[in-house]
């Protein structure tokens, strides 16, 4: 009785307090939101900050700062809420919106996600070093309105707005901390539904609900509390045995553990998908179309996620776009249904005996670059028996560390790499341009005009119709290429306190989401140990 | 003035030795921070990559903000005179914050953490290593010297994750939170890493205590307090024991500084924000600033330690100052 009065007992879901505890792999690398780039700086910021629109509980996107807008193949038009203010009172305007997107693009920050503003105009200039950051298509045209031109039509440029690099950002703050602004709890203002209160580097965060914010009547968390940072699976799982955390992510290993301890396992499809990408440089031996089609005819998506892999929530891929996406009204997959694996054995046979002519008579081995992370070797040891066993391929195991993975990569040391890519917005694009000859992100280098054309379509054409359409061919034109094998879509896997509700698994920018949360009372006394 | 000359006389060797010392320890730490810079450069990737690559112009504004545009050894020159001017540099994961402000703020942590892990292995080392000798091939030997092999040949993240089940066991048989699974606050937050992070280390000194011990016992000295007629607990205790301490005290400088350093895992599992945490992970994401800053900071430190020792040892056995002056 004593400990508890003393504070020691602390609950991870606490009713009488509204306050929830939880653990962070990491402390946030950066609250700057022109320099995030990573998960846990986008959990902070979703939380503490707020773009033109937001995401609600099923990743729709719904009103932010902004209360309404209107767009068309020029441009676009905001017109944000009055009532929007900064933790220190002052207003939510529309020229704070254009300080922080002429900041992104200025050379000087190099902002890493300057990319995602190249729809406005003039914005990949200004990023160049050729025009001025004055030259940007967006004007405050006064208080509570903005416009913002486009370099060319964008009819996704929506979902772009709740991105962290279009959150708005206070001059005079940034220019009073310098570069020590957003390096400690104090050195920022929030304009989002809480507040980062207390901030010790490496130990703890601490958020409170944030009395300015325009919606905080609705806000049903008080305070939440990340006293915990290890990227530990283990201690995670241990800390939420404890009850000292409300939620605990699950890796293959703690999860066995977890089911052990009958534990209900929840899980969400994050929209990251998985795949091989063969490389397209000259002098590799996956330039050959037979060899790639070889593969494509033997391998099955379902057997590596229910057979291989076997983690609840994967789900396996066969075209680009992960059952998460949308098309124009209903699911994209339901819309435009992937073209499904063949598994011709027969077939697959005599296209290696072409290949194999082809190279001379005799296969040369290939490269498979993984991670070292276990399932990544899970992966490339599967593929690597099946392959042989199938068409009598020799593959080498390339196992990487994550930075030395990256730079072979880039340099295109590889024939075959796993790879994988978590969408940026809520438009299968951010899918889609992935493989177009000028994204750096195709690792491989495959280059296909036709693949250009659509991605260029998809891009800009304003009837959504048309655009799927144009989505549609991108799938197909990869797969009658070979361009990638695709793998799986991925989950995350985690245990959540049973007295917490309303928690938000969100696809794009920062998750979890804790804005929409609320405690069951009569949930909150039962402990969750059994 | 006959007593001051004396004095100066005997300082003398030791002010040069402890002069001559530092120097060779300077140039340690110089030749730590050059072989780490080109070492750390030589390793493919750089820490600007990531799993999301960014487009070629955003890529040359990040070298440029970062100095990684310019070539090597003008990076090298940047970097050895800012560091003599003691600046590390800013991080390059941690993005606003200096490498100074991260070694102050997480080294105090391992610090603290691993003083305790110290006093925990020396006293343990100490009783244990003293029963296992008095006891000489008898049970209680036999015992202690299972478990020091045991602790020496399990690794600490078993330990770690052990002692956590433990308290949660604990925690949920009493109702209350006796111990804290995790996390960083006071000194109940420290017990647990602590004993786990000087487990290694006591188990190491149990052996050498015991070994020294058994050698003491065999000394003259020892016969002739026997002879003296004192009682066999009473030699063990004010002959044996002291004597037999000494050569712990030779290990303890690497120990403390390998102790500081080396609490990754149990940073990690026990969710302690020390800095052996920023320094693994800085190496696996190529945080060039943070790897330099660490690095040339705990080479330091371990000079420093080892130095220290050096001079406290010559302080507790005259035997060695002599030799240190007849040397001179």
């Amino acid at each position: 009785m004593c400990l508890q009065a003393a504070g020691l007992q602390a609950r991870a879901v606490d009713a009488a307090s509204r306050t929830i505890s939880l653990a962070m792999a990491t402390e946030p690398p950066s609250l700057n939101s022109l320099q995030a780039t990573d998960s846990e700086s986008f959990f902070v910021l979703t939380h503490v900050m707020e773009g033109l629109t937001q995401y609600n509980l099923d990743n729709e996107l719904v009103p932010g700062v902004a209360v309404r807008w209107q767009i068309d193949e020029g441009g676009a038009t905001f017109w944000l809420r009055r009532n929007a203010r900064w933790s220190d009172g002052k207003p939510v305007t529309a020229d704070q919106f254009v300080y922080a997107w002429r900041e992104a693009l200025d050379p000087v920050n190099a902002a890493p996600y300057a990319s995602i503003l190249f729809p406005v105009k003039n914005a990949r200039a200004i990023n160049n070093g050729k025009l001025d950051k004055a030259e940007l298509g967006v004007v405050a045209i006064d208080d509570h309105t903005l416009q913002v031109f486009f370099e060319q039509p964008c009819p996704y440029f929506l979902g772009l707005t709740a991105f962290a690099t279009y959150y708005p950002l206070r001059q005079d703050i940034v220019e009073a901390h310098g570069a020590r602004y957003a390096a400690e709890s104090n050195t920022m203002v929030y304009n989002g539904p809480y507040v980062l209160q207390r901030w010790v580097h490496g130990a703890s965060l601490r958020l409170v609900k944030n009395s300015a914010y325009w919606d905080v009547e609705r806000l049903a968390i008080n305070t939440i509390e990340i006293p915990y940072m290890t990227s530990s699976a283990a201690a995670t799982l241990n800390l939420f045995k404890d009850d000292a955390i409300a939620l605990a992510g699950l890796d293959a290993e703690s999860l066995k553990e977890a089911v052990v301890q009958g534990y209900p396992v929840r899980r969400f499809r994050n929209g990251i998908i998985y795949f091989i990408q063969f490389n397209f440089r000259d002098g590799r031996a996956s330039v050959n179309h037979d060899l790639r089609r070889a593969m494509q005819l033997v391998f099955d998506s379902a057997t590596l996620v229910n057979k291989v892999i076997a983690m609840p929530g994967n789900k396996a891929l066969d075209g680009l776009f992960p059952s998460t996406v949308n098309g124009v009204s209903e699911p994209f997959q339901r819309e435009f249904p992937p073209p499904l694996p063949q598994q011709n054995l027969v077939l697959a046979r005599e296209t290696i005996a072409t290949a194999r002519r082809a190279f001379g008579g005799e296969l040369p081995p290939l490269t498979l670059l993984v991670s070292e992370t276990p399932v990544s070797v899970i992966i490339g040891e599967y593929l690597q028996n099946m392959f042989k066993q199938a068409l009598g391929l020799d593959i080498r195991l390339d196992k990487q560390t994550f930075k030395q993975r990256i730079a072979k990569m880039q340099s295109g040391d590889f024939d075959l790499v796993l790879a994988g890519w978590g969408p940026d917005f809520d438009d299968p694009i951010t899918y889609g341009d992935l493989f177009a000859s000028w994204n750096e992100n195709n690792r491989g280098r495959y280059s296909s005009e036709r693949y250009d054309h659509w991605v260029a379509a998809g891009q800009q054409s304003s009837d959504p119709r048309a655009r799927m359409e144009a989505m549609n061919q991108l799938q197909l034109i990869l797969h009658a290429d070979v361009a990638i094998l695709p793998l799986f879509e991925g989950a995350s896997v985690y245990l959540q306190n049973p007295a917490l509700r309303g928690v938000g698994r969100a696809i794009f920018g920062g998750d979890p989401s804790y804005k929409f949360a609320w405690i069951e009372a009569a949930n909150a006394d039962a402990n969750i140990s059994r | 003035m006959q007593t001051f000359l004396a004095k100066t006389r005997q300082a003398g060797p030791l002010a040069r030795y402890i002069g001559g010392r530092l120097l060779s320890g300077l140039f340690t730490i110089w030749f730590i921070a050059t072989a780490t810079f080109f070492v750390m450069h030589w390793v493919p990737g750089d820490p600007l990559s990531d799993e999301k690559a960014v487009s070629a112009e955003i890529r040359q504004n990040l070298e440029a903000r970062y100095g990684l545009d310019k070539p090597l050894p003008q990076q090298y020159w940047i970097y050895i005179t800012s560091m003599l001017k003691g600046d590390f540099g800013i991080s390059y994961t941690q993005k606003n914050r200096s490498v100074n402000d991260i070694i102050a703020e997480h080294f105090p942590v391992s610090a603290m953490l691993g003083a305790l892990a110290i006093v925990f292995a020396t006293l343990g080392g100490i009783v244990w290593g003293a029963i296992a000798a008095r006891f000489r091939n008898r049970w209680p030997d036999a015992v202690i010297m299972f478990a020091v092999i045991l602790t020496v040949s399990v690794p600490s993240f078993v330990f770690a994750a052990l002692s956590q089940h433990l308290i949660i066991k604990l925690n949920q048989a009493t109702g209350v939170s006796v111990l804290p699974v995790a996390g960083w606050g006071g000194l109940r937050h420290m017990l647990v890493p602590a004993l786990v992070l000087g487990l290694g280390t006591m188990a190491y000194l149990t052996r050498l205590m015991r070994a020294s011990t058994l050698e003491v016992g065999s000394a003259d000295y020892i016969k002739t307090a026997r002879s003296k007629g004192l009682s066999s607990l009473q030699v063990f205790l004010h002959h044996e024991l002291r004597n037999a301490v000494l050569p712990l005290i030779t290990v303890l400088g690497p120990a403390i500084a390998a102790i500081t350093t080396g609490g990754f895992v149990v940073e990690l599992i026990f969710t302690i924000p020390g800095l052996g945490r920023y320094f693994v992970t800085a190496v696996q994401q190529l945080d060039y600033t943070v790897i330099m800053g660490t690095t040339v900071f705990y080479g330091a430190f371990l000079v420093l330690m080892v130095l220290l020792v050096d001079i406290v040892y010559g302080l507790v056995d005259p035997r060695i100052r002599l030799q240190g002056r007849a040397d001179a």
